[in-house]
């Protein structure tokens, strides 16, 4: 047992004088290799925290949303839709929601406005969200003004601001009194938004779904399970950034397998030859090609995890921020909860470590593999 | 010191803060239950069906409600036409609205 | 007691540029005594102690290590035989660059599996017999000729083989250098190790802790005898 561990050691302690040799170069593979690493883990940490949170937090949401739909455009949808649909079976309830968007010229922002019957507002009344607030530089008892659809200008006093906690969620909201709401976009009374449909049964709520679809025809269910799907969806791999990131990542990597392919110099072949006419095995040269491989390679993926560990959920993903932003001057500050997983590092493991590492033994095996008394004519 | 022994040392330290990052993870995760049970409260009660992730245009402000040609309809800067939708900056008469200030 | 039976050696055999290096060589080099291998290049001399050394196959014959057989013996215990009978001395001394003096004497022991501490303890010991204490921590490229022949040496003998075997090793040595080499061999020949040695030097052949010189020519012996 202490044999094996000797000689491990004593075959790791000269792999590393190997690496040293070359301080500089390796330094950089290194550094570039966390930065891979990084970049990688960064993308997972992010993404899956977020599609976590998004399939906690949006298990609440409405478990069935009827759309009317105008030329593939969703249109509001008229109130006598809701007796129609309450004559299905399997239906609860059905609540017309009025929420839409409204374009602020002053800071060029857009908010999302919301009727909410929960906590009804006074009329000429606002709550904001956070994100708002700060843009705005509004708190309790400002006035913001609005123009209405007609021109008209609405001034609107905020009488709370929602909570910071739950930016995530309602950075850009403002909740309206249902009166102000059709002032502001001049919707008529017996028009919503859309309607949310309470079912008895949750096993029924496709077959709700379907049969809402076939007596009104112009209309567009949406699920909640859609909804869930959509944010499994919204940074698969076909995401732009992270595209953009796995694309750098296979790039860099490619460079340094070809590097490491290629770059069996003469001189490392000689050495090779070397250690194996002072009597190393094949086996032997191999292991120490692998310790090789497993320092540079081990040391930038904990770097690398550590350092994404940091910049996603110790500093709130300053880089992925200013993506995700995009041209909008509205970005909620929000600080995701960091649910990670064995089974992510050992995904990251298995696509950062592993194939570094057999990279770097593979072209050496032919090499280790000639015959020991070759190095007795060079 | 052996070169072997201080690379093991670093890599059981790395392993170590690797350990913490996770320990740290699960009294988050643990710690922010209260508050996740608040965003599904917000949820529920306001009858939200998307993150506020990015308020730059309809189909990525709420992606589970989009019409569905909105990509198509919506900011021509969008993600969804990559790469050209992540490199090409959409003409200087459309991002002028979205523009934040410059002095 | 190494005995070479009927050793024959062909490269690229079948091949139109086949080639027999060594040809029905039969030789009994004694144990404790010092051999050379004399002859011009070519003649098989560099091909004959790979085979002897169990570096490589020889084609056909046998080859016996104390009376035990060891041409069929499977690669992994042929190596493990040959790390701990034989010390090499190389022609081109074959040091690896960019690391320690010590480490590269210290290398061919790594497989064994000794704990660093007593490995160090014998190397350290074998770069005092050589006058390079002050050196060991110093990369092998800084060395003069002088010094990396010695490093070589060392290498070769930390596993404490019974058998060194040197080819050419004083072709890159002055006759001074030459001259300390043959004190060292009289040393390990003091020690009872059996030493093989491939020269063309005169100052090797000459040397009076010689005991037998093998002539070569065209893959064979010609004449063995007495110095
Ligand atoms: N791998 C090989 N393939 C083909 N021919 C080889 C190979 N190795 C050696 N030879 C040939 O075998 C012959 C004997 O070579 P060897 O190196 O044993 O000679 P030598 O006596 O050591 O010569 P020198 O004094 O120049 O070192 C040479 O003609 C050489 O070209
Ligand atoms: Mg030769």
């Amino acid at each position: 047992m202490s044999h094996i561990v000797n000689k491990q050691r004593n075959i790791l302690d000269f792999a590393l004088s190997s690496l040293l040799r070359r301080k500089g170069r390796n330094l950089a593979l290194v550094t570039v290799y966390t930065l891979v690493v990084f970049a990688l883990a960064s993308v997972m940490f992010f993404t899956q925290a977020l599609k976590k949170e998004a399939a906690l937090v949006l298990g609440a949401t409405p478990e069935l949303i009827v759309q009317k739909m105008v030329a593939g455009r969703h249109d509001l949808i008229p109130l006598s839709y809701i007796d129609q649909i309450k004559k299905i079976r399997g239906v609860a309830a059905v609540t017309p929601r009025l929420w839409g968007y409204y374009y602020d010229p002053l800071i060029r922002a857009n908010y999302t406005l919301l009727v909410n019957d929960t906590y009804p507002l006074p009329e000429k009344t606002i709550a904001v969200g956070a994100g708002i607030a700060r843009v705005r530089n509004a708190h309790r008892g400002s006035k913001i003004n609005f123009f209405a659809y007609d021109g008209k200008p609405v001034v609107l006093q905020v009488r709370g601001i929602l909570s910071e906690e739950s930016e995530l969620l309602s950075s850009d909201l403002i909740l309206i009194s249902a009166a102000d709401f059709r002032r502001l976009f001049g919707i008529p009374a017996g028009y919503a938004t859309d309607l949310t449909v309470q079912v008895r049964n949750q096993k029924e709520i496709a077959t709700v779904a379907a049969k809402i679809q076939q007596f009104l025809p112009d209309t567009r269910p949406i699920l909640r399970d859609e909804i869930m799907r959509t944010y499994e969806a919204v940074f698969d791999w076909r995401a732009g950034i992270v595209i953009v990131v796995l694309l750098g990542a296979l790039l860099a990597f490619l460079i340094f397998a070809w590097d490491k392919a290629a770059g069996l110099s003469a001189e490392e072949r000689r050495e090779i030859g070397i250690l194996k006419a002072i009597g190393w095995e094949t086996a032997d040269v191999l292991q120490l090609k692998f310790w090789e491989g497993l320092s540079v390679s081990l040391t930038a993926f904990l770097l690398g995890i550590i350092l994404a560990y940091i910049h996603i959920f110790l500093a709130a993903a300053p880089l992925f921020a200013t993506v995700i932003k995009g041209w909008s001057i509205l970005y909620p500050n929000f600080r995701l909860t960091p649910f990670v997983s064995f089974s992510q590092i050992a995904v990251l493991f298995f696509f950062t470590v592993a194939p570094y590492t057999v990279a770097t033994i593979i072209p050496s095996w032919r090499a280790a593999t000639i015959d020991p008394d070759q190095v007795m004519r060079t | 010191m052996r070169k072997s022994s201080i690379f093991l040392i670093f890599i059981l330290g790395c392993t170590l803060v690797l350990s913490l990052v996770f320990l740290d993870a699960h009294f988050q995760t643990a710690g922010d239950l209260p508050f996740l049970r608040q965003e599904i409260k917000v949820v529920e009660t306001l009858k939200l069906t998307d993150l506020c992730l990015t308020t730059e245009a309809r189909h990525t402000r709420h992606p589970s409600q989009a019409d569905w040609h909105s990509p198509f309809q919506s900011h021509p800067g969008a993600l969804d036409h990559f790469p050209s939708g992540a490199i090409i900056q959409p003409p200087e008469t459309i991002i002028k609205g979205y523009e934040p200030h410059r002095q | 007691m190494i005995e070479l039976r009927h050793i024959r050696k062909v490269f690229n055999a079948g091949q139109p540029n086949e080639h027999v290096a060594v040809d029905d060589v039969n030789l009994a080099i004694g144990t404790g005594k010092v051999t050379v291998l004399r002859g011009p290049s070519g003649s098989g001399k560099t091909t004959l102690l790979t085979v002897l050394g169990c570096m490589a196959r020889p084609t056909s014959g046998r080859i016996l290590l104390q009376d035990r057989e060891v041409t069929s013996l499977p690669a992994r215990f042929l190596t493990a035989i040959r790390r701990k009978t034989f010390g090499f001395i190389f022609q081109q001394y074959n040091l690896i660059q960019g690391i320690s003096v010590i480490e590269n004497v210290m290398l061919p022991a790594y497989p064994n599996g000794d704990s660093l501490p007593a490995l160090k303890q014998r190397a350290e010991k074998l770069l005092d017999l050589f006058n390079l204490r002050p050196k060991a921590s110093a990369r092998v490229e800084w060395l003069s000729g002088g010094e990396a022949q010695r490093t070589a040496i060392a290498r070769a003998l930390v596993n404490d083989p019974q058998v060194i075997i040197a080819d050419e090793p004083t072709a890159h040595l002055d006759t001074k250098l030459s001259r300390e080499l043959m004190e060292i061999v009289k040393e390990f020949k003091a020690q009872g190790k059996t030493i093989v040695i491939a020269s063309h030097d005169p100052i090797v052949h000459d040397s009076p802790v010689i005991d037998k010189v093998v002539d070569m020519r065209d893959g064979r012996l010609i004449h063995s005898g007495a110095a």
